[in-house]
């Protein structure tokens, strides 16, 4: 009985202890969030002269500070949301279509070549992306499609990690399905579209998120791409307001919080599935 | 008329034949296989040999862009290169473990919510978050970091006008964007480990460090391999890190990675053979050090495959 008291104590310690390792990281991870949106509703000469702040001052702070999203350059900001947003849905739909096709291909048939095809999705997973960008961008040139939000998504269209999830994700499902859809009269893309689809809800969820992540982020690819301001995506444009001579606060933290709010907006409401995707799908093998 | 209406139905009953089918379902990875990798990779081969002068001319120049390649930028690109993969890999794939670990062993409360709330630092974009980083790591006394240095008894620094405490401010960037994201895929592996091999283990009476090491450890092996993987190849192509840090083009080259090297050679200043030979030897360096890694890890041996 003693023992146990004394067992309960210390488990009750390193709990209290575990517990508080978590709230101190959240305390980090949350931090840049809480001085982005404090220092958003200061002007931009307060950030000048005082730099970040954690303080939210009536009088000084206040919302009229993102009016400078409409003002700065005629409103380019909003014109970089759009391209972020154009770039983000053409490449994670037709990704999504893609990536899940292969995946399932791979994971569901035994044919001739799947062994080669699924190394080759190994082996392109492993080569740096960023030696690709000279050729591409030579490509892009010859086909004329520089400046074109295409020519951005262009080779994201059939994501190696999409196909290599799918088809982890696939391989856990009854080959059965398969069986049964063809005996009803399906012929094997129905028996993907109408049977298969459904069940790998989850997958997609994650890959949707993932995916959406990536492409709101990226900045090299589309910097090579785009030339005109106005098709900028907010990455590269936020980093155009940034110079070693001096930086638009005005429109940077603003700019900043609303880049943010959309997409932690999005994943509140669907982690539950997102995780339980990711969760199910990854590396196990 | 009847030959035209016939002729696509027989591309449909092809298509749809059993031999068909799982080829059509691969069929966008080939192409896209050949035209945005292999292709690419050929021409990155052939235009470091090259000298370009527009998008159709080049010409033969052998290992001209091999010898111009070790000048001091590129050495230095190299270095802070090589120094942030290092560490990348070596705080990126343990601080997390040891949060997955803490985190499935049922003594935090409320553990979902804290993998969540983790996740969502790598939702931000790292240029918009790497503006709040850059002003937490100014010059200022009263800058952020100076601020908590300061109160527990430092000296406040110059923490980005040099390579070592640059990288510093890397790598706490990094771990805060990519924590929750590793916690995710070492927790996916954890809990795929039978419990009743932990159960063995206690009754053999081995100790939570022991259980650690003996069963954990090699339970979550492919997910271990795979977070190593991808952090190598993510630690040695850092460049959007280094843009949201410095801008483009800082004076002094401070925290100019290889792929920023690539970009300031090959599209800044046109000098596309130049840069095909800078992104090869990344290639290398990746492939080999990915390689190494992979033979420590024993990935190669049978029993593991």
């Amino acid at each position: 009985m003693k023992m146990k008291k004394h067992f309960n104590k210390r488990k009750a310690m390193l709990s209290f202890l575990a517990t508080g390792l978590m709230i101190i990281w959240a305390c980090v991870a949350m931090l840049p969030f809480a001085f982005m949106f404090c220092s958003s509703l200061k002007p931009g000469e307060e950030m000048l002269r005082k730099g970040l702040s954690l303080t939210i001052e009536p009088g000084v702070s206040s919302f009229s500070n993102y009016n400078a999203l409409n003002t700065y350059r005629d409103g380019i900001y909003w014109h970089w949301y759009k391209s972020s947003v154009i770039i983000m849905v053409l490449q994670t739909v037709i990704g999504l279509f893609f990536g899940s096709m292969v995946g399932y291909g791979l994971a569901m048939y035994n044919f001739k070549g799947r062994n080669l095809i699924f190394t080759l999705v190994l082996i392109v997973m492993m080569i740096p992306f960023e030696i690709l960008l000279l050729p591409l961008y030579r490509m892009l040139i010859r086909t004329k499609m520089t400046d074109n939000y295409f020519g951005v998504v262009l080779p994201y269209l059939v994501p190696p990690f999409m196909i290599f999830f799918f088809r982890q994700y696939v391989l856990g499902l009854p080959k059965e399905l398969l069986e049964a859809g063809r005996i009803d009269g399906c012929t094997d893309y129905g028996v993907f579209f109408r049977i298969m689809v459904p069940i790998m809800i989850p997958a997609f969820g994650a890959m949707t998120i993932l995916s959406g992540m990536n492409s709101w982020n990226n900045l090299l690819w589309p910097m090579i791409v785009l030339s005109s301001n106005e098709k900028f995506t907010i990455p590269i444009g936020m980093g155009t307001t940034i110079t070693p001579y001096g930086n638009a606060y005005d429109v940077l933290m603003p700019g900043a919080v609303m880049a943010v709010v959309p997409i932690i907006i999005i994943y509140l409401c669907a982690q539950k599935t997102f995780i339980a995707g990711l969760t199910a799908g990854s590396v196990k093998g | 008329m009847q030959q035209v209406s016939k002729r696509p139905n027989k591309v449909i009953a092809f298509l749809t034949s059993r031999k068909a089918v799982p080829y059509v379902f691969v069929a966008p990875f080939i192409i896209y296989f050949l035209l945005i990798y292999l292709y690419p990779t050929i021409s990155t081969i052939l235009m470091s040999f090259q000298r370009i002068d527009g998008p159709t001319v080049s010409t033969w120049i052998g290992l001209s862009n091999y010898q111009k390649l070790f000048s001091r930028n590129f050495i230095q690109s190299l270095e802070t290169t090589t120094r942030y993969a290092f560490w990348d890999v070596v705080i990126l794939t343990s601080v997390p473990l040891i949060f997955a670990v803490v985190l499935h062993s049922g003594l935090v409360k409320g553990a979902a919510f804290f993998k969540s709330l983790f996740f969502i630092p790598a939702l931000t974009s790292i240029i918009v978050a790497g503006i709040v980083f850059r002003l937490a790591f100014g010059t200022q006394d009263t800058a952020p970091v100076n601020a908590l240095v300061t109160a527990l008894g430092g000296q406040p620094r110059k923490w980005l006008m040099f390579a070592d405490t640059g990288n510093l401010a890397l790598i706490v960037m990094t771990l805060w964007r990519w924590m929750g994201v590793n916690i995710i895929y070492y927790l996916s592996g954890i809990q795929a480990i039978p419990t009743d091999l932990y159960e063995a283990a206690e009754i053999d009476g081995a100790n939570p460090v022991q259980r650690f090491f003996h069963v954990t450890l090699p339970g979550i092996k492919p997910v271990l391999i795979y977070v190593i993987t991808i952090t190598v190849l993510g630690g040695f192509a850092m460049f959007t890190e280094s843009v949201a840090l410095w801008a483009q083009n800082n004076p002094g080259g401070v925290g100019r990675t290889i792929v920023g090297y690539l970009y300031q050679v090959g599209i800044s200043k046109a000098n596309m053979g130049m840069a095909s030979a800078v992104g090869l030897t990344l290639l290398v360096l990746v492939l080999v050090v990915n390689l190494v890694q992979l033979v420590l890890m024993g990935f190669f041996r049978k029993e593991d495959a």
